[in-house]
């Protein structure tokens, strides 16, 4: 009895560094509709820099208090900058853009850390005054944690009174109802926002900063509780505070008993719950059904044309090149021409779903992941030769993209991407954890390609085949019925039902198709470097695979393979530099903002309309 | 009421409610077939609202819905389609980043159960009978033009194609006309009349525009407030005092003192287009 009280008590703590994250994201969202990716950044900052502020202060009780809440609003005044300075830019361009950019900031703020603190976790020191546990019930509680128990209520009760006895939070509130009226009422919104993002990153930094004495203080902290917070919002109710609350203390709270009966999947529940909430009711447990989601913005896109002559001679002429390849250069450039390939199809699938589908994935490194550890799995477990792993491997993806794909496509825009990522969490949490099958963190190695293919050169014309095959079929799809249909889903939904088409189910085998073309993508992956980490399945990954579209240009059929070229490129170039991250996430943002048709689609617009067969727009 | 015994359409009690709003209530008419039926009333009558309950967009509150003898509520708009029910809407729903020629090949697609082929050209489907549908309601000039960039009176043309795609044996049109020029509406609608009379359609529309309701329909019904209020030829229902009263509103010259009440509808009388 003593035992589950204590652990109910546990989880309560543990809900209200959460909560305090949570809120701070589910404000943000609530008037500003950004999803803020680099929100678990200020959470991570926060904890660094209370660390650093406590070991300056130790002396006396005040000393930690004061520092946790230097802390905290000094990341308010980081989280306020980075809105003046980026995100004000961006709030009228499509969702993707600006998680993506938001995505940026995340590298940006994880070298700056890695930077300023070094790689090595840091042990902060317990709180002074609470350092020591209470007996309850025979069991010892530490007092700490009794501290965030009551603080994270009083968090909540304040943040009511903040909204329900102040003029700026009646305006908030107000915001979060309905943008216009309130530019309409003569409020400064920009001013609105920033302050917005001030409270709601101040949040995340007072719940990093309050873990100090919990947990090691480590560069993980960002996309670690990033995707928890995302689960809490949304079934909480995106923009719902008591939803972010309730949210967080039942996830403590299954985390906190979930140890006790499957310690190896409490991750995966956590994502389980979420995906039936979601199911059941999309708008979270307390949040409201949205009246309307957003009209797409931007012109209508072009009609796809099929390719003019000149393109076509492009196209040729690379793959000419390419084959031609071999004779010219090295091994080293082969490698990257492969890993070229392998992220080409790899954009080209994600780029199917989100140009086509209008669905924006955040999770799609799971199939490519899938298709890698699958292989790799049936070779190590079944010794598969790699031919028969080539066809089946992308089949486990496939199957995969068809189970997760169900939930995610009774969503649309930011609660698609949500829930997208939280099933590649799942995933990479299941890979990460199952230490016994695959390997945990080592991975698995020793992965490599049948004796006739392991020639470096022969395999580079196998990826060729392969990956070639793949885009060229996902372009023929598009072409075909199959990818019209998704793409009339897109454009009118309305219509779409009105002449007999049951979207949902497109969406879910279209959803479905793009992680097994993922899964290829990921089994020459394997299959080319021999071995494969968790890593493949991570949250960066996925967002690569958007950066990649993202540069192509989402609206451009070429996109993906442009992308997914200056990407590899960029990345094998810089990668060698200290503080890449930092770079590509400067590179990522300056894209956003500058060139949101990306390169492909600039390019496009250049040259004339003849070569490329596109019909001018009116 | 017309009697007649084997309607395409039957409708029953037909009621909803937004909040307390009774925007449609007890609402009860038949559809011959072949015959163009009127629903004309005020702005905010409740005939988007019936509109969108008959082809399963909206589940009514009460009432039933037969389509030859089968029940249609309760069924998706998919399947209510899937029977031969073309739909063409109030604020039109094309596909802006396809052809005027890909959309109608789109519902040609969908018709003929080819929506997952996955490696034939989509262009390549049924163009033909695209055209011909095309040219039949006088767009096929504009066939390769993207419907994003398309003027709206030319969308409706689109939306009838589409909607004649699966060869239906009932169309919805709710307000076919509009957004357009006068001339451009009774163009239009001799069109569609003449294409309906040649395949023996039904069709139901809605309509701001009396010239063309009374050039154009067999039958006409008026709904005010959710209710039908009167029903029977044009000229009969041109002639109802009670009609006038709601179109003309009080200080019409033909007299309204058996209806006083009436008077209150007169500022939401018809005359314009929802936006
Ligand atoms: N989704 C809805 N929610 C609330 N009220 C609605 C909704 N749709 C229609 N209404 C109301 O129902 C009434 C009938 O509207 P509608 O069917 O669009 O009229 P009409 O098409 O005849 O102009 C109006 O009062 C309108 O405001
Ligand atoms: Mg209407």
């Amino acid at each position: 009895m003593g035992f589950y009280f204590a652990q109910f008590l546990t989880g309560l703590a543990s809900a209200a560094s959460l909560f305090l994250v949570a809120s701070g994201l589910s404000i943000i969202f609530g008037v500003t509709r950004i999803v803020n990716f680099a929100h678990g950044s200020f959470y991570m900052l926060g904890a660094y820099l209370a660390y650093t502020l406590v070991d300056a202060w130790q002396a006396g009780p005040f000393g930690f208090w004061g520092a946790v809440i230097i802390a905290a609003v000094a990341v308010g005044f980081i989280g306020a900058a980075i809105e003046f300075l980026l995100l004000r830019r961006i709030y009228h361009a499509p969702e993707m853009f600006q998680l993506v950019a938001t995505f940026g900031v995340v590298l940006v703020i994880q070298d700056l850390t890695l930077m300023i603190w070094g790689a090595e976790d840091l042990v902060g020191p317990r709180a002074p005054g609470l350092d020591g546990a209470v007996e309850i019930f025979g069991e010892l509680v530490p007092e700490y944690d009794l501290a965030l128990i009551v603080l994270g209520p009083a968090v909540l009760g304040g943040l009511w009174l903040l909204f329900n006895r102040t003029r700026w939070g009646t305006l908030v509130r107000a915001a979060t109802q309905d943008r216009e009226m309130v530019g309409a009422l003569g409020v400064n919104q920009s001013w609105l926002f920033t302050g917005v993002f001030f409270l709601g990153s101040l949040l995340a930094g007072l719940g990093g900063a309050l873990q100090v004495p919990r947990e090691a203080v480590s560069l993980l902290m960002d996309l670690n509780i990033i995707a928890e917070a995302f689960v809490v919002v949304v079934i909480g109710g995106m923009g719902s505070i008591p939803g972010a609350f309730l949210a967080a203390v039942l996830l403590g709270e299954m985390n906190a008993f979930g140890i006790l009966i499957f310690p190896q999947i409490t991750l995966v529940m956590m994502f389980l719950v979420m995906a039936v909430v979601l199911v059941v009711r999309p708008w979270g447990l307390l949040g409201k059904a949205e009246a309307a989601a957003r009209p797409p913005s931007g012109a209508a896109e072009p009609p796809l044309r099929v390719a003019g002559g000149m393109m076509r001679w492009l196209a040729m002429g690379g793959l000419a090149v390419l084959l031609l390849l071999p004779f010219l250069t090295d091994e080293f450039t082969l490698v990257l021409l492969i890993d070229i390939m392998v992220f080409a199809l790899f954009a080209a699938s994600l780029h199917f779903i989100m140009g086509a589908g209008g669905m924006v994935s955040f999770g799609h490194a799971a199939y490519f992941g899938l298709g890698a550890y699958g292989a790799a799995l049936l070779i190590k477990f079944l010794s598969m030769p790699m031919e028969l792993t080539l066809i089946l491997a992308p089949v486990i993806a496939g199957i995969g993209a068809l189970a997760f794909g169900w939930f995610c496509v009774r969503l649309s825009g930011v609660y698609l991407a949500m829930l997208s990522m939280a099933f590649a969490q799942i995933a990479w949490s299941v890979v990460f954890q199952w230490y016994e099958v695959t390997g945990g963190d080592d991975g698995l190695l020793g992965i490599w390609p049948s004796e006739w293919a392991s020639d470096k050169t022969v395999f580079y014309y196998l990826t060729i085949a392969v990956c070639g095959g793949g885009i060229w079929a996902l372009r023929r799809i598009l072409f075909a019925p199959f990818g019209y249909t998704l793409r009339a889903g897109r454009d009118s939904a309305l219509r779409v039902d009105a002449i007999g088409i049951d979207l949902r189910r497109h969406q879910w085998f279209s959803f479905a198709l793009a992680g097994m073309f993922a899964g290829i993508a990921g089994t020459i992956y394997v299959f080319s470097k021999g071995s494969v980490f968790p890593d493949e399945m991570s949250i960066p990954r996925s967002v690569d695979g958007l950066i990649m579209v993202l540069l192509g240009g989402v609206q451009t059929v070429a996109g993906p393979v442009v992308g997914a070229a200056s990407l590899t490129l960029l990345e094998d170039f810089i990668s060698r530099l200290d503080y890449w991250r930092m770079m590509l996430g400067a590179v990522v943002i300056a894209i956003v903002v500058a060139a949101p048709q990306g390169i492909a689609g600039a390019f496009l617009q250049l040259i004339p309309a003849r070569w490329t067969g596109r019909e001018e727009t009116a | 009421m017309t009697n007649v015994s084997n309607p395409v359409l039957a409708v029953r009690g037909l009621s909803k409610s937004f909040g307390g709003v009774h925007a449609v209530a007890d609402v009860n008419f038949f559809l011959d077939a072949g015959e163009l039926l009127a629903l004309i009333g005020p702005n905010g009558a409740g005939k988007t609202t019936c509109f969108n309950m008959l082809n399963g967009q909206l589940p009514p509150d009460a009432g039933s819905v037969k389509l030859q003898g089968r029940e249609l509520v309760g069924m998706t708009p998919r399947q209510v389609w899937r029977l031969g029910v073309g739909r063409t809407f109030q604020i039109t729903a094309t596909f802006a980043s396809m052809t005027v020629r890909e959309n109608v090949q789109m519902a040609l697609i969908s018709h003929h159960k080819r929506i997952r082929a996955l490696w034939r050209r989509t262009g390549d489907h049924y163009a033909d009978e695209a055209l011909a549908l095309l040219d039949r309601v006088g767009m096929a000039e504009q066939a390769e033009r993207a419907c994003g960039v398309l003027a709206y009176g030319d969308l409706k043309r689109v939306e009838l194609a589409v909607a004649l795609a699966n060869e239906p044996q009932l169309l919805l049109m709710d307000e076919p006309t509009a957004g357009m020029a006068p001339q451009e509406r009774i163009d239009l609608m001799a069109l569609t009349a003449g294409i309906v009379r040649e395949r023996s359609i039904s069709v139901l529309f809605t309509e701001h525009d009396m010239d063309v309701v009374f050039a154009h329909s067999d039958r006409v019904m008026v709904l005010n407030r959710g209710e039908l209020v009167a029903e029977g030829s044009p000229a009969a229902v041109r002639a109802d005092p009670l009609v006038q009263e709601i179109y003309l509103g009080a200080g019409s010259t033909f007299g309204s003192d058996e209806q006083p009440a009436a008077t209150t509808t007169a500022d939401a009388a018809a005359g314009g287009t929802h936006a």
